[in-house]
């Protein structure tokens, strides 16, 4: 007997707008949080659930991932009061957050629950040092482990610099234009009181900032910082029950990686990311392209992987990332704004999920920022972009977040208002 | 059998089952670069797999391939990570592909060795050294010796190549 048509999930639109996010919370952005991961992570989950307007009860999923430096699920739901009937601590780091939307949807499409929550806990500064300092960097070296660390080959910034040195010499890509991907974001997160650093930097600033492994200097990466973070996703005939817009999920991919992922580069070319492979299935789900986006969250681990992708992604050319981030288009007030909340690289480093949380409330267009908040309770936005002012992009409908594992594994989601 | 050592203050190891680290190792440690060639496809395959990564083939032979090549892209550390290296800055860090297989079996894809640039007798390189490498420079295979049955794969200028006039380096400099 043939199956009726509604339950073909080979036709890629299957699941377009059926899932939302409908509650984002967060704890402030830190250096020395003084609270261990399993209370940040508390209170994250908490916000996300308060700002939805959802209680302990209606709950009943969760998913967290991690580098063995948080709190597993278990906890923080018993903690809350929420009693799961599906949970999974999955590990990873960038491109999780994006993956594990992707898996929410998937285990409330089997039945297995009705409502996840999406939480990362960590204390990046002041105990797990994301940037690899510390614990890590002293374990000492096994097994595979010889044909990298054994050569000072270790942080994220080491392993990517490969990629990112052969991209200025295939392209030309010059360090100035790259450093506009920090100048911008910074500009963003000067409008962004959540923001661990809200100061606008100059390109000088950038490239005359010192080198920590060439082509990176420090103001090329991303900021460390203690925080935990959350969303919550559900049904889209539910989210209408609840306080906020909906962002509607329009398409999801997770993990999708290029051939032979071992940070080896022997599949080139190098500075191809697995954008390239990611798009061709994020764009036919969503049913729009890179031209339909109004704002992009591009993960800004460091200024070069927020280029790379916007490359492969297909928003400009490959090799035409240079020209594309320092033109004016990703600025608030641009045609496609990015990483509005000042992202990895300003706001705070927190594998993903804070870009794919400021896209939601960019889509409520209900922007956090310093505007005054009028009698109905919601920011009236000034659209005024000057520093401390405004970041809500006028008019928003639809965003994309590109997420970033490495050059060879990434996911991405495209949402929309609902 | 396992192997322990230490290098440049750090402990190093593979377990006695982890035999394909073992047996690259092992021929490093004769001072002799050995890959495993796939006994169906007959490519070579870097670093180390239990399998070929093109055909799935579970059986391969160490095979002796020459240590040249030219530098592919590399890195500068300025700013060391892990405790033995933070006095060792700045050094560089070579992604070198191999002249063996290039652009094998596609156009995009070969035999890119990663190592640290070092003296001709595997010590990291002065950093007068580090200057004259960039994209394109010639490079010969040397090794670290760290121990019995353990020494690390290196990668110093081939003094006796034709060099690229001027390798190309950071825009910056």
């Amino acid at each position: 007997m043939p199956l009726p048509a509604d339950t073909d999930a080979t036709t890629p639109k299957y699941l377009r707008d059926k899932y939302a996010i409908v509650g984002v919370g967060e704890t402030t952005y830190t250096r020395g949080s003084g609270k261990t991961t399993r209370a940040m992570g508390t209170f994250a989950v908490r916000a996300a659930m308060l700002d939805a307007g959802l209680k302990p009860g209606d709950i009943d999923g969760m998913l967290s991932y991690s580098g063995n430096d948080s709190t597993p699920s278990p906890f923080l739901a018993g903690d809350l009061g929420i009693r799961l009937n599906f949970f999974m601590d999955v590990n990873g780091g960038g491109s999780s957050t994006e993956a594990l939307i992707g898996i929410a949807i998937g285990i409330m499409e089997a039945g297995m629950c009705k409502c996840v929550a999406i939480f990362r806990s960590m204390n990046g500064y002041s105990q797990v040092r994301i940037g690899g300092t510390g614990a890590r960097s002293a374990a000492p070296v096994n097994g595979d482990a010889l044909h990298s660390r054994t050569y000072g080959w270790q942080s994220a910034g080491q392993m990517f610099a490969p990629t990112f040195m052969r991209h200025m010499y295939e392209y030309g890509t010059k360090p100035e234009q790259v450093a506009m991907v920090k100048v911008v974001h910074s500009e963003h997160a000067s409008n962004n009181p959540k923001a661990f650093y809200k100061k606008r930097y100059t390109v000088d600033d950038v490239i005359n900032s010192r080198m920590i492994c060439k082509p990176l200097h420090l103001l090329d990466c991303c900021v460390e910082t203690d925080n935990a973070t959350c969303v919550i996703v559900t049904r889209a005939e539910h989210a209408r029950d609840l306080k906020h817009t909906p962002a509607l999920i329009r398409s999801v991919v997770g993990r999708c990686s290029k051939p032979r992922t071992d940070m080896h580069y022997q599949h080139g070319p190098i500075t191809r990311v697995a954008g390239y492979y990611a798009k061709d299935i994020l764009w036919p789900n969503a049913g729009v392209g890179p031209e339909d986006i109004d704002a992009v969250g591009a993960y800004d681990a460091f200024t070069f992987t927020s280029m790379l992708q916007l490359e492969d992604y297909g928003f400009c050319k490959k090799g035409e990332g240079g020209e594309y981030v320092s033109s004016g288009i990703t600025r608030l007030g641009g045609k496609r704004p990015q990483n509005t909340s000042g992202g990895h690289l300003c706001e705070g480093y927190t594998h993903g999920m804070n870009m794919v949380i400021e896209n939601v409330r960019q889509l409520r267009h209900d922007a956090d920022d310093s505007c005054p908040i009028g009698p109905d309770g919601k920011r009236q936005h000034t659209f005024d972009y000057r520093e401390g002012g405004c970041r809500q992009v006028r008019n928003i409908e639809v965003t994309a977040n590109l997420g970033w594992a490495n050059p060879m594994t990434g996911s991405a989601m495209v949402m929309r208002r609902g | 059998m396992s192997v322990r050592a230490t290098y440049l203050d750090m402990p190093v190891s593979i377990d006695d089952l982890d035999g394909e680290n073992l047996e690259y190792f092992r021929h490093c440690a004769a001072h002799d670069f050995h890959l495993q060639q796939c006994d169906e496809c007959k490519l070579l395959r870097y670093p180390p797999t239990t399998a070929c990564p093109w055909c799935a083939c579970l059986t391969s032979t160490w095979s002796k391939v020459e240590g040249k090549g030219a530098v592919y892209s590399y890195e500068e550390v300025r700013h060391g990570i892990q405790p033995a290296f933070q006095a060792r800055v700045p050094y560089m860090v070579l992604l070198v592909e191999l002249d063996t297989q290039k652009a094998k079996p596609t156009e995009h894809e070969s035999l890119r060795v990663v190592a640290n640039l070092t003296t001709p007798d595997g010590v990291l390189a002065p950093p007068d050294m580090v200057k004259r490498v960039g994209i394109g420079t010639r490079m010969r295979m040397v090794f670290s010796d760290v121990g019995p049955g353990l020494s690390l794969p290196q990668w110093t200028i081939d003094e006796a190549a034709a060099q690229p006039e001027k390798p190309w380096r950071y825009p910056q400099e």
